[in-house]
């Protein structure tokens, strides 16, 4: 790459692992990620909008065609773990699914290629140029999905079982004695907070982990180009199964919190 | 791995498109899908329906054509006995006509033959009579041989 003949290759990793930022401390916010995800979820709502205005219920159009298996597809996944009758839990996977595939879709576009586009339109320096196209490799995107599936999932709990069903479910289990109900609280807390953390961390850790190989390769010079087509190659593997793991995961939780022990 | 103010903005875009999914994009989707299955399952039901109807149909035009061929036959039969009995009547009807005018016409032949033996047996007499007479070179006289004559013709 041009950009890393000036620089070592741990300052061009380091580099390209740097969010654009506004703000200062915690009000900071990456431009960049936020920016790609809310794009991509325009992207996505839109064009399942525009299918679902025109919807007929005879012979679909193609496009149509496309959206319908995608949501039978999550309709069946969501039929088959969740029994119960709940509105939201549907149009959830569906989102979560289409929304964390085109961020991890973003995996896809060459490492260098926005900020040289950048370059090429404004004429900023490459150097300062900070752009990570992929939303899926900031903690602070899984993590949000991640809570406001957590919280999903309490809510739910509380509303099915109650507040008192709830308590009795963090303390009674797995031991049945009275004297063990402050064990079963602190195991049942810790196992209730590791899945949003372990949803969270997992689609990170696969997505930064690609990227950064993405980027370790690009520092090899010209054998990078057959390498890169393999590691894409995989990753049409990774992509489309961290987000079906994902969505997975929260039909799952979600059923959980519906269900009486 | 700083976390920061991404996360909020996040969270808040990840509600709103869940909302806004939930509200406009999933339900006419997945509702247009269900009435699709619905008119599919109609359809295959109405073609079973179809199907079911067409053999009944069948059979019962079996049915018919068995019955149509069975009254033909006896129709058939009615009218061959009929034509045997016209055939028959007209047979004997000639038959008769036939022996009647057989009879007309022996009886008819009879008189005639009658009639002609009359002729001739008289005539037979007047030429015996002839004969005689020019043989026995009118010698004989007709009145006394009457007798004999008379005898002789009803030898004839």
């Amino acid at each position: 790459m041009s950009a890393s003949a000036e620089l070592t290759s741990q300052e061009y990793i380091r580099h390209h692992l740097s969010n654009l930022t506004v703000g200062e401390g915690f009000w900071t916010v990456h431009v960049d990620t936020l920016g790609w995800a809310v794009f991509l979820g325009f992207i996505f709502l839109l064009t399942f909008r525009s299918v679902a205005k025109k919807a007929t219920t005879g012979v679909p159009g193609k496009l149509q065609c496309a959206v319908e298996m995608i949501v039978e597809f999550v309709d069946d996944s969501v039929k088959s773990t969740f029994h119960g009758k709940n509105p939201l839990i549907a149009p959830l996977a569906l989102t979560i699914f289409v929304w964390v595939l085109l961020m991890n879709a973003m995996d896809w576009v060459p490492v260098d290629l926005l900020p040289h586009l950048i370059h090429w339109v404004t004429g900023i320096e490459l150097s300062h140029i900070y752009m990570k196209p992929v939303p899926t490799t900031d903690p602070n995107i899984t993590f949000a999905m991640a809570f406001g599936v957590f919280f999903l999932v309490i809510y739910y709990s509380i509303k099915v079982k109650g507040l008192g069903g709830f308590i009795k479910e963090l303390t009674t289990q797995p031991f049945g004695h009275w004297s063990l109900y402050p064990v079963n609280f602190i195991l049942e807390t810790v196992t209730m907070l590791a899945r949003p953390l372990s949803l969270a961390l997992r689609l990170f850790g696969n997505l930064y982990a690609g990227e950064l190989i993405f980027l370790l390769i690009a520092t090899i010079g010209l054998f990078q180009l057959p390498v890169h087509f393999l590691w894409a190659a995989f990753h049409l593997l990774v992509i489309p199964l961290q987000a079906f793991i994902f969505m997975m995961l929260t039909i799952v939780y979600l059923s959980l919190a519906h269900e009486d022990h | 791995m700083d976390i920061n103010a991404t996360l909020i903005g996040q969270l808040v875009a990840f509600v709103v498109f869940v909302i806004f999914c939930m509200k406009y994009v999933w339900p006419p989707i997945i509702g247009a899908i269900e009435a699709r299955q619905a008119t599919i399952a109609d359809g295959l039901a109405a073609s079973d329906r179809a199907a079911k109807d067409l053999e009944l149909a069948q059979e019962k035009a079996t049915a018919q054509l068995k019955e149509a061929k069975i009254e033909a036959a006896s129709i058939v039969d009615a009218a061959k006995k009929h034509e045997a009995k016209i055939v028959e009547e007209a047979a004997g009807k000639a038959q008769a006509e036939k022996e009647k005018i057989l009879a007309s016409g022996h009886a008819e032949i009879e008189t005639e033959r009658n009639r002609a033996k009359e002729e001739l047996r008289q005539q037979v007499a007047v030429l015996a009579v002839a004969g005689a007479e020019k043989i026995l070179e009118r010698s004989i006289d007709a009145a006394a041989h009457s007798d004999i004559l008379d005898k002789l013709v009803a030898e004839l």
